[in-house]
């Protein structure tokens, strides 16, 4: 018993040493690939490159998911405030939700799964099909080459695709509330356009999923080039991005909120 | 060193971890010639390319290529030196989201200042020269296996390198495509004034080609010689590499306990 008992604290002191390692291998490599960035600016066709396939990759589902939770928040918004007489509020509650909450997140959980997970699976690959070693047996620099445009279309993409998704959005809310439902379609916009602060819910929210875009493209470029180069090694490293990117986003989020909304 | 050795490596060690890979290895490349590097699977051949790449640190010894010893270059030297070869991975390497005309064009856009016009007309005389100039167009997943490796061949010469290195640059191609490989590797050297090192397990089919020969065994050389000499070596190695004998200098069995004990503890614990 008291040997098991001792192994589980060993177990549990590898684990957080392993952790702890990996944090710091993590940080290195954040390190090393924003300071081999500067391609992007000497290049920026790489960038866009790179900002196209995860567009495509994610512009679709984005657009349509979008569309059905601002359906959703317009339905029960309307259920909510109908109890107390004013539905002409319903643009300002689908607005502010997805401003301020959904937007930013659903679309950095949606792309994670769909674009983050693609980046660490061909990264992988080609670390696997020793892509990543011939390019620096050529004298070029796989972070600087490959990592890095990759790494700052994600940062860039994020917030794109949070507009659109937020857009798209309120578009759904306006088409339950105001076409389906009845709501009134001046108060619906007029009160939207009084509530929402341009600093306070706008750009909180831009600055959110700029920070998701961070966080999602660094794990998804650090498990791609951390991945053992097998098949079993590459999946896992996919999985991997897709779960610890949820995980980071979520609780991102709790934190910005609690910064960014405090006086609220 | 002699200024007659691309590259010269003496008394080198290395180890992955605490496990020691390479144990005192001595060898030269002369300038100008095709020299091949034999082993068993697993006998350190890749690494060995590696650590003459620079990709590696030697723990002990040195490697000196072309006058540097690369285990001191720091990482501008090391692409310095790096531009001056070339390499063909093991299953090619291709960039697969690249077009085989973009593959073979990758190391002169990013290394060099050339005008478009310019790389496009060095580009298809690369790929003519390995007989695949109609392929350009195409993606690496629509090549077979032989006209992959041919292609990363000019990918890997796209400069005019002074080494080339070739790991196993035979496994798995059928007799024609492995026939035109091995053709290719000794023309291009000596079209291109270059220095070769090939690293195979293909006894027959290298032994045309080559100049010298190394057989690696536990970390060293443990025989060399020119094809001829090696293929009538009385070395046990030797002897056993290039005649395929099963059992030999190199055991059969994998070190374990002794068989007959092993299998009676079994009886006595039934
Ligand atoms: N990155 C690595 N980490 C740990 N061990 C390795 C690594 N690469 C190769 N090895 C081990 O080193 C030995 C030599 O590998 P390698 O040079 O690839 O052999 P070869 O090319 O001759 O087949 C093998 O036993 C292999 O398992
Ligand atoms: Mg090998």
């Amino acid at each position: 018993m008291i040997d098991k008992g001792w192994l589980t604290v060993g177990g549990i002191g590898r684990w957080a040493i392993d952790t702890f390692l990996r944090l710091g291998f993590a940080a290195r490599f954040l390190g090393l690939t924003l300071l081999n960035s500067g391609v992007c600016l000497r290049r920026p066709r790489l960038v866009v490159r790179e900002v196209y396939f995860s567009g495509v990759l994610s512009l679709v589902i984005i657009l349509v998911s979008g569309l059905f939770v601002g359906m959703v928040l317009g339905l029960q918004g309307y259920q909510t405030l109908k109890t107390y007489g004013s539905e002409s509020a319903l643009g300002v509650l689908v607005a502010l939700s997805l401003l301020r909450e959904l937007g930013p997140v659903i679309t950095a959980l949606l792309f994670a799964s769909r674009a983050g997970s693609a980046v660490t699976a061909e990264i992988g690959l080609m670390k696997a099909t020793e892509q990543l070693r011939a390019m620096e047996m050529m004298a070029v620099d796989p972070i600087a080459r490959v990592v890095a445009p990759r790494f700052w279309a994600g940062v860039i993409s994020t917030p794109l695709l949070t507009a659109m998704f937020t857009a798209m959005g309120i578009y759904g809310g306006y088409l339950v509330g105001v076409v389906l439902l009845g709501v009134d379609e001046g108060s619906f916009w007029s009160q939207m356009q009084n509530s929402v602060d341009f600093r306070e819910d706008v750009v909180n929210g831009l600055l959110k999923s700029l920070a998701f875009g961070f966080a999602i493209s660094w794990i998804a470029v650090f498990e791609g080039y951390d991945a053992p180069p097998t098949a079993e090694g590459v999946s896992g490293a996919t999985t991997r991005t897709v779960v610890t990117s949820a995980l980071t986003i979520l609780f991102l989020d709790y934190i910005l909120t609690s910064l960014m909304f405090r006086g609220l | 060193m002699s200024p007659d050795n691309f590259v010269e490596i003496s008394g080198l060690q290395f180890g992955y971890g605490r496990r020691s890979i390479l144990k005192g290895l001595d060898l030269r490349v002369p300038r100008g010639q095709v020299v091949s590097i034999m082993g068993g699977s697993g006998c350190g051949k890749t690494t060995l390319l590696r650590l003459i790449g620079g990709a590696l640190r030697p723990s002990q010894g040195s490697v000196v290529v072309d006058g540097e010893s690369v285990g001191a270059l720091g990482r501008d030297g090391l692409y310095r030196l790096r531009r001056k070869m070339g390499m063909l991975f093991q299953f090619g390497a291709l960039f697969t989201d690249l077009s085989v005309f973009d593959n073979v064009a990758f190391p002169m856009r990013e290394r060099t200042a050339l005008p478009e016009p310019i790389v496009r007309d060095l580009v298809l005389m690369k790929l003519h020269a390995v007989g695949l100039r109609g392929a350009a167009k195409l993606m690496p997943a629509e090549l077979s296996g032989g006209m992959a490796r041919r292609v990363a061949l000019a990918r890997a010469v796209a400069l005019d390198p002074e080494l080339i290195m070739y790991d196993e640059p035979f496994t798995g191609l059928d007799p024609i495509s492995l026939a035109v490989i091995s053709n290719l590797i000794r023309t291009l050297n000596d079209a291109l004034g270059a220095t070769s090192i090939v690293v195979t397990h293909d006894v027959r089919e290298s032994m045309k080609i080559l100049d010298y020969c190394y057989l690696m065994a536990e970390g060293q050389i443990v025989a060399q010689g020119t094809p001829a000499e090696m293929l009538a070596s009385d070395k046990p190695y030797a002897r056993q590499f290039f005649r395929g004998e099963i059992d030999g200098a190199v055991p059969f069995h994998y070190p374990g306990a002794d068989y007959r004990t092993e299998l009676r503890l079994g009886n006595r614990d039934r």
